[in-house]
């Protein structure tokens, strides 16, 4: 085997108050496809950025050689130009443009700032074949599907001399076929000479293109596999990346009085959307779940999997297009076509994207909370400021919310504190059911802890709760019962008692096999 | 240089000292905070204080002389008006170019309605303000319903206005008006009463108004103590009471000591008080600062985003109507070309009083402070007798210098 192309060495980078990185190290060899793994929250993208640039030299610790030589990329040109190309999870192209155009993009063939056409099209096209593609160059972005996107983003890799090839996620967004075609290529320029990390959850991909596996555990490297050798199981791989043992702390859950098996409070029946643009593809397919009260239910999966995709649905159509399926309260069936008809029939759906779609962030922690149900402070129209201030007092005295006043700007808060602005914000409506997406996603340890207590406190007072997570121990230490979904389908479903990280893990990685 | 101190006079307070000091620090801190949050209103307050004191010494004193308040109300009152309306369309998020040409439209049909058909008053004015409303109704159905960016909607109704002011005029200026809807434009509050040397209505008005601010203050006090908040303390209380008795009973002097309140600034007056209590206290207003705010978690909040923005639209054509209305009544006359550049400023004084352009932010009140600092630029300027051609250049840098103070302050702070 050849010797190694890239080594970044013990590696750490923290953003405010996290440690995205503590300690990573990795060995890439010559010509192989190295896959990266981990769970989400891992690191994977993180490290990726380090080593591409996006967090410039000096923003971390620890040495990158690349080629033999120590790297201090100020940005992503700097990588580039040293062969180095990364595509991202989010594809880059302008859509309005030509493919040649994108490709060229920022890299232009001019001369005096003239474009030439000639070669640029000619290029172009050479570019486009040895990627698979036979659009014609002049074709818009916008009109050809996402597969398609994402070769070009490989010929615009190309087109940079790429030496190194870093694709994030690469299939996530793509149908069986399309992915397919992808990984093909990956292996037919891995023949040319191309070095390729590529970071993916699905095990199946892993086994068919990649040499050798890193894998990242809570910013750690935790070890180095040879894809080819037998013993490098999926489930040896599996084990690898949820390894943790369950040391983290979760309160003890406190149980409801009323009896457990009356009707669930919320039934989803054979759910289907489809996405908003491409039509044709399947985000939720025919997903059946349902909540009683005084439960805390589990939906596990990795990204794409289509959680929050069903969430957002059901709560008033507020992603995709609707293509089937029920809602069912307490056993009688209600409309949720839009936010309003949801929350009236007690629906909360809190996001886990709280800084676009959970909270307005100019505006003050009072005002925050009250909106879904202003009409609980107002009269006649018009909002009690006096009585509205009171119930912010309430919940930041309550859920521990650190801020001098109520009326400090959300923005200005820590991430576990606004999370718990948007949970005050929720709870204040009075819901029967939560629906909480990655509640604790991007805040620390302390902050998690109080944030599971509330969620105890919840199912105690007999809320239901579905509690979307793709952190496995927190789901574990919190649910009665998780569902497993993987590329838009349930893939299992499974009791507290018989739930392990192992068991979950291999339901979320149930794809259907990767098409040759 | 200002924000330099408020940014880091808080932090060296020293703690543990008596008790009474310690309180009293923490309340420091309060309204710095407060005055931090909204420094661009203070700023503005402050600039404009400093505009008028600047013109009053340049102009001797002319200014500030009751004959010259009274004219700067009448001057700029339809600017007023037109900046509440939109500073509510830009707090939503959006942008409203049409309004000059629908002040001119709706002028238009005041002047066809009264002159050419003798309908009485009460029925113009009504209709009027129903066109208006419609106007904007038609404008808000396109932005909210259909999703077409408001710039577009309104910069064709900025067109098609204009286009049906000159249709029903037929290109030429109609006038006069008759002398009841004269009366919105410049009348005045009419005289009764013994002869003192005050306009006696404005002096019982300006009166009952200081009591009523009192009271409510008052009242409100004790609703804060009541819900056991925070409350400021007595003799701070007491000096908030007696500054804003001091201005109101200034300004009533001052316009009692002509011919009396315009009837204009009644109207305005009430505008205000009404649409600051509109976007300060209710559901309408929170859901207006929601949407500008953030779309996407106001509609995941179940905020009805579609019908705000067409409200918000109507509305804003209902005051465009009435600024036409006053407009029209002031020069008593209609014309093709009136309202020409009023959105420009209606924008101008929403933007230097604190409106940002990504929306969510902003008050009324702002909005009218940003009016006035321009009014008294051009009322000012004017007394000193500057063409209008280096008025516009220093209004314009005015509006740049307000923003420009805004970003870097902002800035600073996110720093």
């Amino acid at each position: 085997m050849a010797g190694p192309v890239l080594e970044m060495r013990s590696i750490v980078k923290t953003f405010p108050g996290v440690k995205a990185l503590s300690d990573v190290t990795l060995t890439v060899r010559q010509g192989e496809v190295h896959a990266i793994c981990g769970e989400n929250g891992a690191g994977k993208s993180t490290l990726m950025k380090v080593l591409s640039g996006v967090h410039p030299h000096g923003t971390y610790e620890g040495d990158i050689l690349f080629e033999g030589e120590a790297c201090e990329f100020k940005d992503i040109r700097a990588s580039e130009a040293r062969g180095i190309v990364i595509i991202h999870q989010e594809l880059a192209l302008v859509p309005y443009l030509s493919l040649a155009e994108n490709i060229f993009l920022g890299n232009e063939h001019a001369k005096g700032g003239l474009i030439n056409w000639n070669e640029t099209l000619r290029h172009a096209s050479e570019l486009l074949r040895r990627v698979g593609l036979s659009d014609h160059p002049e074709t818009r972005v916008a009109d050809i599907g996402v597969g398609k996107q994402q070769l070009v983003e490989i010929a615009k890799a190309l087109s940079k001399k790429v030496k190194l090839l870093i694709l994030d996620e690469p299939t996530a967004a793509l149908n069986d076929e399309d992915s397919g075609k992808l990984l093909d290529l990956i292996l037919e320029l891995k023949k040319q000479g191309i070095t390729a990390i590529i970071i993916s959850h699905k095990l199946n991909e892993i086994r068919k293109v990649a040499d050798s596996v890193t894998i990242l555990r809570d910013g750690q490297t935790i070890e180095t596999l040879d894809v080819k050798a037998a013993e490098t199981t999926e489930d040896r791989i599996i084990s690898g990346m949820v390894g943790r043992d369950l040391d983290h702390r979760f309160p003890e859950r406190t149980a409801y009085e009323e009896e457990l098996d009356a009707a669930p409070a919320l039934e989803i029946r054979n759910w289907t959307v489809h996405h908003p643009i491409d039509q044709q593809r399947k985000v939720v397919d025919d997903v059946s779940i349902s909540v009683k009260r005084g439960e805390i239910v589990g939906i596990a999966g990795l990204m794409g999997a289509g959680r929050t995709e069903l969430a957002m649905s059901v709560f008033g159509r507020s992603y995709g297009r609707h293509a089937g399926g029920t809602v069912l309260k307490d056993g009688k069936e209600i409309r949720t076509k839009t936010v309003a008809e949801a929350v009236k029939h007690g629906i909360a759906y809190v996001t886990e994207d709280r800084k676009h779609y959970g909270l307005n962030l100019i505006d003050t922690i009072n005002r925050n909370i009250s909106l879904t149900a202003l009409n609980k402070v107002t009269k006649r129209g018009v909002v009690d400021e006096h009585e509205e201030r009171q119930v912010a007092e309430r919940f930041r005295k309550s859920m521990n919310i650190k801020a001098p006043t109520v009326f400090e700007p959300v923005g200005k808060l820590s991430g576990g504190n606004q999370q718990k602005v948007v949970l005050s914000k929720w709870i204040f409506a009075g819901p029967e059911v939560l629906i909480l997406d990655e509640p604790t996603r991007g805040i620390d340890v302390g902050a998690k802890y109080e944030i599971y207590t509330v969620i105890d406190q919840l199912a105690a007072e007999g809320k239901a709760v579905v509690f979307i997570s793709s952190e496995l121990p927190e789901l574990l230490g919190m649910c009665d019962r998780i569902y497993t979904m993987a590329a838009g389908r349930l893939t299992g479903e499974v009791l507290r008692a018989e739930a392990s990280q192992e068991v979950l893990m291999r339901q979320m990685t149930k794809d259907k096999e990767v098409t040759r | 240089m200002s924000t330099d101190v408020t940014a880091k006079s808080p932090a060296p307070a020293p703690p543990g000292k008596s008790g009474g000091a310690a309180a009293g620090g923490g309340l420091l801190q309060l309204m710095l905070d407060g005055l931090r949050r909204n420094m661009r209103q203070y700023g503005m307050l402050i600039a404009l204080g400093l505009i008028v004191a600047l013109f009053a010494v340049w102009t001797d004193g002319v200014l500030l002389e009751p004959r010259n308040v009274s004219n700067l109300v009448l001057q700029n009152s339809y600017v007023l008006i037109l900046a509440i309306g939109m500073m509510m369309v830009i707090i939503a998020g959006h942008i409203d170019l049409s309004v000059g040409s629908l002040t001119a439209f709706v002028g238009a049909f005041a002047a066809v309605l009264t002159v050419q058909h003798d309908v009485p008053w009460p029925v113009a004015v009504a209709l009027c303000l129903v066109v208006g409303a419609i106007a904007g109704a038609i404008q808000g159905f396109f932005i909210a319903y259909l999703g077409i960016p408001s710039f577009i909607v309104t910069l064709a109704g900025m067109l098609v206005f204009r286009g049906f002011t000159e249709i029903l005029l037929e290109g030429q200026t109609l006038g006069p008006f008759p002398d009841s809807l004269q009366k919105i434009g410049n009348g005045f509050l009419p005289e009764t009463g013994p002869e003192t040397n005050y306009h006696n209505i404005t002096l019982l008005l300006g009166l009952v108004l200081i009591v009523f601010v009192v009271l409510q203050e008052v009242r409100d006090r004790k609703r804060q103590q009541e819900f056991s908040l925070d409350v400021l303390p007595r003799n701070i209380f007491l000096l908030k009471l007696v500054s804003i008795v001091s201005a109101a009973l200034v300004v009533t002097l001052l316009l009692a000591s002509y011919k009396g309140a315009p009837i204009i600034l009644l109207i305005l007056g009430v505008l205000i008080v009404g649409y600051g209590y509109v976007m300060r206290n209710a559901v309408f207003g929170r859901h207006i600062y929601a949407i500008g705010g953030n779309l996407p978690a106001a509609k995941l909040s179940g905020v009805k985003d579609k019908k705000v923005t067409f409200l918000v639209f109507l509305n804003m054509g209902a005051l465009a109507a009435l600024a036409g209305l006053a407009i029209a009544a002031r020069l008593n006359a209609a014309s093709p070309k009136a309202g020409l550049n009023y959105e420009l400023e209606a924008i101008a004084s929403a933007f230097i009083g604190g409106a940002s352009m990504s929306g969510g932010v902003g008050t009324v009140l702002g909005a009218i402070i940003g009016g006035l600092v321009l009014g008294v630029l051009n009322n000012g300027m004017n007394l000193l007798s500057v063409g209008s051609d280096w008025q516009q250049v220093i209004k314009g840098l005015a509006l740049l210098a307000a923003v420009g103070f805004d970003v870097w302050n902002k800035r600073k702070v996110g720093s």
